[in-house]
């Protein structure tokens, strides 16, 4: 699985621009994924690859068309040392998986073969033989990815009908 | 511990006397917006969750902003999506293209925030609301789906960085000048998951529509939210415009602030920021006589009626330059007939601006003003990030509605004190 390396701040309009969010599906969505910011992005992705960036991921647009079209594209995961808060809540309430960790998007490189394990948050990096832990996520986000969503979750308590 | 503005309104939400910063807690919405854009997606979502019921038709606001008038047929099809889903479940506030305004323009305009309240909205600019002294912040589709479902959201209660504002604006200097100057100081991260608390003396020197434009843009630091205290201003602002019950609330003399930061409004300059990131500023003297393509007055930061007044000041009896296109979208029909009243649309289209119909449209490069290759524009709007408004190579100055008509009449970007 190989690893896509972007700078600080992606932007949901670099990840996403706005000229095709009124696409009819995520697949067509995914053809445009971080179009503005690598070209050949959506051309080379492959199912279970994953994205290191910088710090503030998904800064910006609160387009939910951001997070889905990365899921679409099948990134299995997002490192980064931190996400724009919108974009954080968006990816856990679709079920884009996310990883908080500083060390591993700074020493993490493009082309590196990684590994990353969500039930232990353990993030390794074959190529360069190291291992990070992920912050772990609060028990009321964590039952929220357990039951699959946000809304499958308000529906299993009852309280979305 | 005491609590700030941000917290206290959590806390009343979510049924608690007391919440600490990093708590997780679900709060009861007053309101849950979504526009052209956002709602399409969670109304997809609702239906494939297999929900039938919304929470309150009384309190989701539907409006068709982004793409409207319908720039293309996909666009069309997404309004028809809303339009199909307002009906089916009665929604009360639905905005459709006659009656519909930019969204955080509208809302406050038509009583819809009140102080003391809490609301989500599938836009990220839904922090504006905080200039009335309530709490509400930006989410995305399925956020909204489940506010209509349930009429709930969960919350991480934020920190809170302090802004303490003193003393008074020199001309030409607005509401937009300190903001830009505030996310230039602590960067586009520098307020991450935090609230903005706005204070001061200060604060009681800016209008309405500065605090609108203060706390629309707490986003582009990262914020959760933006607030500002409710005063004689905000009462004489919702007095005729909210007619239900509101409590106004006030932060506790020992809330605890992360960071405090004082802005005097006696030395801010006008301020723009250059491409690509709203924290990249410069105050005006350093950027004079850039070249630009293009100018737009409008949008959610800076589309109301002290906007346009700003802008028409400038642009009074003077023209266009040559080569440049000024395009003016007053945010809400009722600011187009304020504006229309006091004579600033006859203005605009004397000095040669084309005037349009609210909408979002260029800001986000939708639409009536998207750039070609290698164009720049100086704008009022609220994001200058690569291929915002265009192609990856065009670019955006964000600017105050003085400073972007200074512009149009000099042909580069100038100053409005020196025109």
């Amino acid at each position: 699985m190989k690893v896509y390396k972007y700078g600080d701040n992606v932007d949901t309009d670099v990840i996403i621009p706005a000229r095709y969010l009124n696409a009819p599906d995520e697949k067509s969505l995914a053809s445009h994924c971080m179009e503005d910011i690598d070209a050949n992005f959506a051309s080379t992705v492959e199912q279970g690859d994953i994205i290191v960036a910088g710090a503030n991921f998904g800064c910006g647009s609160s387009r939910e068309h951001a997070p889905l079209s990365i899921k679409a594209c099948g990134v299995k995961c997002v490192i980064a040392p931190s996400f724009a808060r919108i974009f954080y809540r968006n990816a856990i309430n679709i079920g884009l998986p996310i990883m908080e960790s500083p060390e591993a998007a700074a020493a993490i490189q493009a082309g590196d073969t990684v590994s990353v394990d969500f039930a232990t948050g353990t993030i390794t990096d074959e190529t360069q033989g190291k291992t990070w832990q992920a912050a772990p996520f609060p028990a009321f986000v964590d039952n929220i990815i357990q039951a699959g969503g946000l809304l499958n979750s308000l529906k299993a308590r009852g309280v979305a009908k | 511990m005491g609590m700030t503005m941000t917290q206290k309104i959590l806390a009343r939400h979510a049924g608690l006397d007391q919440v600490v910063p990093g708590q997780l807690v679900e709060a009861k919405l007053d309101l849950v917006l979504g526009n052209d854009i956002t709602a399409p997606v969670a109304i997809t979502e609702f239906r494939k969750a297999g929900l039938t019921q919304v929470f309150d038709q009384d309190k989701i606001a539907l409006v068709l902003d982004h793409s409207t008038p319908c720039k293309d047929i996909k666009s069309a099809q997404l309004c028809a999506q809303a339009r199909e889903f307002a009906k089916e479940f009665n929604i009360t506030h639905f905005y459709d293209v006659g009656c519909m305004g930019v969204e955080h323009a509208l809302l406050p305009e038509k009583g819809l925030t009140a102080p003391g309240e809490c609301m989500i909205g599938a836009d990220s600019h839904t922090c504006t609301y905080g200039a009335v002294g309530m709490f509400s912040t930006g989410v995305g589709s399925t956020d909204m789906a489940a506010g209509m479902a349930t009429g709930l959201a969960w919350f991480k209660v934020p920190a809170a960085i302090k802004v303490t504002l003193t003393g008074k604006f020199q001309p030409y200097v607005s509401g937009k000048d300190v903001i830009l100057h505030l996310i230039g100081m602590i960067g586009v991260d520098g307020a991450l998951y935090k609230s903005l608390e706005f204070a001061g003396e200060g604060v009681g020197e800016l209008s309405m529509d500065d605090r609108f434009t203060i706390a629309n843009m707490a986003i582009e630091a990262g914020a959760k939210n933006g607030i500002f205290p409710v005063d004689d201003k905000t009462r004489a602002y919702l007095k005729g415009r909210v007619t239900r019950a509101w409590e106004a609330v006030e932060a506790d003399p020992d809330a605890e602030y992360e960071r405090e930061i004082v802005i005097d409004l006696n030395t801010l300059q006008p301020t723009v920021a250059l491409p690509h990131l709203p924290s990249n500023t410069r105050t005006i003297d350093q950027v004079e006589g850039t070249h630009i393509d293009q100018v737009v007055i409008g949008s959610c930061t800076n589309g109301r009626l002290d906007d346009l007044r700003q802008a028409a000041a400038v642009l009074k009896g003077r023209k266009v330059a040559d080569g440049v296109r000024c395009i003016v979208i007053p945010a809400t029909q009722q600011i187009t007939l304020d504006a229309m009243a006091e004579g600033l649309i006859q203005t605009f289209i004397e000095a040669g601006c084309a005037v349009s119909t609210p909408t979002c449209g260029p800001c986000l490069g939708g639409h009536m003003g998207v750039l070609s290759d290698n164009e720049r524009a100086i704008s009022t709007t609220n994001r200058n990030f690569v291929g915002r408004m265009g192609p990856v190579s065009s670019e955006i100055i964000l600017a105050n509605p003085a400073v972007a008509a200074a512009s149009a009449v000099a042909g580069c970007v100038a100053d409005p004190r020196t025109l």
